[in-house]
């Protein structure tokens, strides 16, 4: 099916590489698919509301940006996502960016967590203080 | 809303499996300590709203790729 995207014009996508995040996604529970979107140019992935062509959230591998990132997803989360072993899990952090690309910040604390042996998705909210909603992605000079 | 009145270390029970201690009592703070079956998501309720807030500040922001990708590529 073609639809409509923030920053991509219209797009194909198939059925099966429709993500669900079965209780939406904070702030925006009425939305549930997604797609992921690779843009090599830009080097980020696009998370695009498949029903809303205006929501779409910008991210990048929490790995990328915090060399050697890793928390305890949760039980729960695990259930939800029926997920079997971490390998068929990816990250992706929420990026917030400014005008001033600089200040550019990633949501480390609250991963966007997805099965992609089934494409369920969810955001999952990390105990303790490890991480930040406001991680500098950019240290120092751009 | 249910309001109950507790003391140090009584504990309120919500059906079978959760179980909610006043472990601490201070001038303007309680300390609570929460049993709940592992799959049970417990948070801070401010944490939620903070997530809620932070996603919906991103989904806001009005990105200029073609700017983005020329700072991305140095």
């Amino acid at each position: 099916m073609k639809i409509k995207t923030k920053f991509f014009g219209e797009i194909e996508v198939e059925e099966k590489q429709i993500i669900n995040f079965v209780e939406g996604i904070p702030g925006f529970p009425e939305y549930e698919r997604y797609v992921l979107i690779n843009d090599e140019e830009v080097g980020f992935t696009f998370l695009q509301s498949i029903d809303e062509w205006s929501l779409c959230f910008i991210t990048l591998p929490p790995a990328t940006i915090v060399g050697d990132y890793s928390f305890d997803l949760s039980d729960e989360a695990v259930e939800k996502l029926e997920l079997e072993k971490p390998e068929d899990a990816i990250t992706l952090a929420i990026l917030n960016i400014p005008e001033d690309f600089k200040k550019m910040t990633a949501n480390l604390r609250a991963p966007i967590v997805i099965n992609v042996k089934n494409n369920k998705g969810i955001q999952e909210l990390l105990d303790g203080d490890n991480y930040s909603m406001k991680h500098q992605v950019f240290k120092g000079d751009v | 809303m249910l309001v109950l009145s507790r003391k140090k270390d009584e504990a309120i029970l919500i059906g079978d499996d959760i179980e909610i201690i006043v472990t601490e009592i201070a001038e303007d703070k309680v300390k609570i300590g929460v049993r709940a079956p592992k799959n049970m998501k417990v948070l801070r309720k401010e944490l939620l709203e903070q997530v809620k807030e932070e996603n919906i500040h991103s989904a806001e922001s009005k990105v200029d790729l073609e700017a983005l990708a020329k700072v991305m590529k140095k």
